[in-house]
C-alpha cells in the first residue's frame, strides 16, 4: 500500500550555518563533534519513514531526541535542510506558501502539548479555529465544531473559556479543534503529555475510541513508552536526531536494534503487549475430527512433540482438547472424543496478562480461537512460563540498573 | 589646558532644524491642520454636549466599568470640577488628551507591530524611544514651538511624541510574549501572515496593548499640563496661571483638575482592558 506520508533522507541542522553541517554529517562526524566545531546542532538526521494511511504511527524518543522537530517537518512548521517529506505524494519541502497553507488547513491538523487554545475564545469558537481561518462561514463553522466537541463529550461546554476547563477537558477542546476542519493526518505533539496519568489514560482510550469511528492517520510524538504500546500500531524509536528502529511493539520488544532501544523496554509490562496468538503452539498440535478412536489418536500424539491433541469439527471449529495420558483409561476402539476436556478457548487478541489465571483453573492447555471460533492453537503451560519468565527478567535487569 | 573640547552638539541641532524649516514647510502645515482639526472637533463635539448629560455619561460609564463606588467618586469628582468652574478647561485638557492619544496609538501599534515582527525594526526603533522617554518633557516644547508656533497643536504635537512610547513597547512586547505553540497552532491550521497577526497575535497580546494605552494616556495628560507652557490652554494654563501670580488656590484647583481627570481616565481604560464576564 502506497504510505500516506513518506520521508525520504530528512535532515534539520540548527544553527549558523547548516551546510556545512550537512556536509560534515556526510563526512561521519557525530552530533557532538559537529556542535563543538562549528556550532550547529543537529535536530534530524537521515529520517526515512513511511506512514501508512490509517495507523497510528507514535514516534518515540528522550527529550532532545528530535522527535518533536521531526512532526514540525512533517507539515513544515520547521524548513527542512535537507530531503523530502511528501503527504500524499506530495512534496511538502517543495510547495508554494500557498499550496503549504491549503495543506495545513485541509489535510493535516495538529494537536500541542501545552494545548495552545486562545484564552478569548470560547470553548467552540477555540474548536472552529482551523475553519474560521480557513474562511468558513460563521454559522457553517460553529455547527461543526459543535460536532466536532460532540466526539470528545464536550458538548456542554460550547460556551465555558478554556481557563474554566480542566487540564484535560482543554485538551479534548484542542482534539476538537484538530477534528473539526476533518483532516487526513492528525499531528499530536506530546499531546497528552501534560495530563495526570488517570486523565492521560481516559484520552488515549478516547482517541482509540475516535479511531474505531473514524480511522485517522495519528502521528503521535510520546516520551512515554507505555502510551506508545498503548496506543501505537507502530513505533519509531528515535535517538540523537536518528530513527533507529520501526517497528510493532512486538517486533521492537522481540529485536530491539541496539542497546538503547532495549533499555528503553526494559522495564516494559510485555503481558500488556503479547497476546495469546504470540505465545500459542500453532504447529505441533493434531488435530482430531470427533469420530476419530482412541488408538488413532494415540498414533497422532506420538508422532508429534505434545502430549495433546485437539478435536475440531468438519469447518475447523474448536471442540475440546484431548490429553495423551487419559487415552490410556480406554480401549484403542473406542472414540476418543469421550476421554476429550470441553474447555472455553480465548481469542487470539487475549493479552498475556489474563493467561496465567485461565492455565491456573484449566486441566488441560489453553485453546486458542479466532474470531469465528476456528482452532488457532495452544497455550502450553511451557510457553506460557516462559513468557512469563521473560518479562520477569526484563523487570529484574531493569530494577538491578 | 589648553583649550575645552565643544562638540557642537546644539548647533548641529539648530542647523537641523532650520533646514526643516525651510524645506518642510508644507508637510509641517499639513500636521498642523491636522492636528488642529482633530483637537478642535472634540473639544467642540464635547463641548457641545451639555455638561450635566456629558457627566452623566461618563458617571455611568464609571459605574458599569468599574463599581458603584467608582461610579459614586465620579458624582462627587465631577460635582467639584463644575463647582470650580473648571469645566471648559478640563474639557480642553481631555480634547487634547484624546487627539494626541488617538495620533499616538495610530502611529504607535502599528510601529510595535512593525518592532515585534522584525528584530533589525525592534534594534533600531528601540534607542529611539529611549531617548523620546528620558528626554525631559519641556525639551520637545522648544521645537514644537519653533515649527508650529504658539498654541493648542504645538501642544499635542510635543505630547504626541512624549505620550508615544509605552504603547510601542508594549504593543512589541505583548506580541513577542505569545507563547511559540499558539503561533504553531495558528500555522498549523493554515493561517498566513496577516492571519496570524489579526486572530492569534493581537488578540493574546491584548492586554499587554491595552496596558500600553492606559500608559500613553496617562503620560498625554501629565504632558498636556505641561504643553500649557507654549500656549496649549487647558487646566494646565490653569495651574500656569496660578503660578505666574503666586495664587495658591488657583494653582490648586487646577491641579486638582488634573488629578481627578487622571483617575478617571485611569481607571475607566483600564476596566476596558479585563474581559468583560463574570469571573464566577
Amino acid at each position: 500500500m502506497e504510505p500516506i506520508i513518506r520521508v525520504r533522507e530528512l535532515y534539520k541542522i540548527f544553527g549558523p550555518n547548516p551546510q556545512e553541517g550537512l556536509r560534515l554529517i556526510e563526512d561521519g562526524l557525530d552530533k557532538d563533534t559537529i556542535f563543538e566545531r562549528t556550532g550547529n546542532t543537529v535536530g534530524v538526521k537521515d529520517c526515512n519513514l513511511d506512514i501508512v494511511e490509517g495507523e497510528i504511527f507514535v514516534v518515540m524518543g528522550l527529550s532532545g531526541s528530535g522527535k518533536s522537530t521531526l512532526v514540525r517537518l512533517l507539515n513544515r512548521l520547521i524548513e527542512p535542510t535537507a530531503g523530502t517529506v511528501e503527504v500524499r505524494g506530495r512534496d511538502v519541502t517543495r510547495m508554494s506558501q500557498r499550496e503549504l497553507i491549503r495543506l495545513r488547513s485541509e489535510d493535516l491538523a495538529m494537536v500541542f502539548q501545552s494545548f495552545a487554545l486562545m484564552p478569548h475564545k470560547t470553548v467552540i469558537d477555540n474548536a472552529a479555529l482551523g475553519l474560521e481561518i480557513a474562511g468558513v462561514g460563521r454559522a457553517r463553522r460553529r455547527e461543526r465544531a459543535q460536532q466536532a466537541l460532540e466526539q470528545v463529550g464536550l458538548k456542554a461546554y460550547a460556551r465555558s473559556y478554556p481557563d474554566e476547563l480542566s487540564g484535560g477537558m482543554q485538551q479534548r477542546v484542542g482534539l476538537a479543534r484538530a477534528l473539526a476542519t476533518d483532516p487526513a493526518i492528525m499531528l499530536m505533539d506530546e499531546a497528552f503529555s501534560a495530563l495526570d496519568p488517570l486523565i492521560r489514560t481516559e484520552m488515549q482510550d478516547r482517541l482509540l475510541e475516535l479511531q474505531r469511528e473514524h480511522r485517522r492517520t495519528v502521528v503521535f510524538i510520546s516520551h512515554d513508552l507505555d502510551e506508545a504500546i498503548r496506543i501505537g500500531d507502530r513505533i519509531a524509536i528515535m535517538q540523537g536526531g536518528e530513527v533507529v528502529q520501526v517497528g510493532t511493539p512486538k517486533e521492537i520488544i522481540l529485536a530491539p536494534a541496539n542497546e538503547y532501544v532495549r533499555s528503553f523496554f526494559h522495564g516494559v509490562d510485555i503481558t500488556q503487549v503479547f497476546q495469546a496468538c504470540d505465545i500459542m503452539d500453532s504447529e505441533n498440535i493434531p488435530v482430531l475430527a470427533p469420530d476419530i478412536t482412541v488408538g488413532e489418536a494415540r498414533g497422532r500424539i506420538a508422532r508429534g512433540t505434545g502430549s495433546e491433541a485437539v478435536v475440531i469439527d468438519a469447518a475447523g471449529r474448536f471442540l475440546s482438547v484431548v490429553q495423551a495420558k487419559r487415552l490410556g483409561e480406554l480401549t484403542v476402539d473406542r472414540p476418543a472424543s469421550e476421554v476429550a476436556v470441553e474447555v472455553e478457548p480465548v481469542t487470539e487478541e487475549t493479552p498475556l496478562a489474563d493467561l496465567p489465571g485461565r492455565a491456573a483453573r484449566s486441566p488441560v492447555s489453553i485453546p486458542v480461537v479466532d474470531a469465528e471460533g476456528h482452532f488457532r492453537g495452544l497455550v502450553t503451560l511451557p510457553r506460557l512460563v516462559e513468557a512469563l519468565d521473560r518479562n520477569r527478567a526484563a523487570a529484574t535487569a531493569q530494577g538491578g540498573q | 589646558m589648553e583649550g575645552r573640547i565643544n562638540i557642537p552638539v546644539g548647533d548641529w541641532i539648530e542647523t537641523a532644524v532650520d533646514w526643516i524649516l525651510d524645506n518642510l514647510e508644507p508637510g509641517l502645515d499639513g500636521i498642523a491642520w491636522f492636528l488642529g482639526l482633530l483637537t478642535n472637533s472634540f473639544e467642540g463635539a464635547l463641548l457641545a454636549i451639555p455638561a450635566w448629560l456629558l457627566v452623566l455619561a461618563l458617571v455611568a460609564l464609571s459605574w458599569w466599568r468599574v463599581s458603584w463606588r467608582f461610579g459614586l467618586f465620579a458624582i462627587v469628582a465631577l460635582g467639584l470640577i463644575l463647582g470650580m468652574d473648571l469645566w471648559e478647561p478640563t474639557i480642553k485638557t481631555l480634547s487634547l488628551v484624546l487627539a494626541a492619544t488617538a495620533v499616538a496609538l495610530a502611529i504607535g501599534i502599528p510601529l510595535g507591530i512593525a518592532m515585534a515582527r522584525s528584530d533589525w525594526v525592534e534594534a533600531s526603533i528601540r534607542p529611539v524611544l529611549d531617548l523620546m522617554q528620558t528626554m525631559p518633557p519641556f525639551v520637545y516644547l522648544i521645537p514644537a514651538a519653533i515649527f508650529f508656533g504658539l498654541g493648542t497643536v504645538p501642544g499635542a504635537i510635543a505630547t504626541v511624541v512624549f505620550c508615544m512610547p509605552p504603547v510601542v513597547r508594549l504593543t512589541n512586547l505583548g506580541i513577542r510574549q505569545v507563547n511559540r505553540e499558539q503561533i504553531e497552532a495558528g500555522l498549523a491550521f493554515g493561517c498566513n501572515r496577516r492571519q496570524l497577526l489579526t486572530k492569534i497575535q493581537l488578540p493574546l497580546a491584548m492586554p499587554s496593548i491595552m496596558a500600553g494605552i492606559n500608559q500613553t494616556i496617562m503620560l498625554a495628560l501629565s504632558m498636556v499640563v505641561i504643553a500649557s507652557m507654549i500656549g496649549a490652554g487647558g487646566l494646565g494654563n490653569t495651574v500656569l496661571t496660578g503660578i505666574q501670580r503666586l495664587d495658591v488656590g488657583l494653582g490648586f484647583e487646577g491641579g486638582l483638575g488634573v488629578v481627578i481627570l487622571a483617575i478617571l481616565l485611569d481607571r475607566i481604560t483600564q476596566s476596558v482592558g479585563q474581559r468583560r464576564r463574570a469571573s464566577a
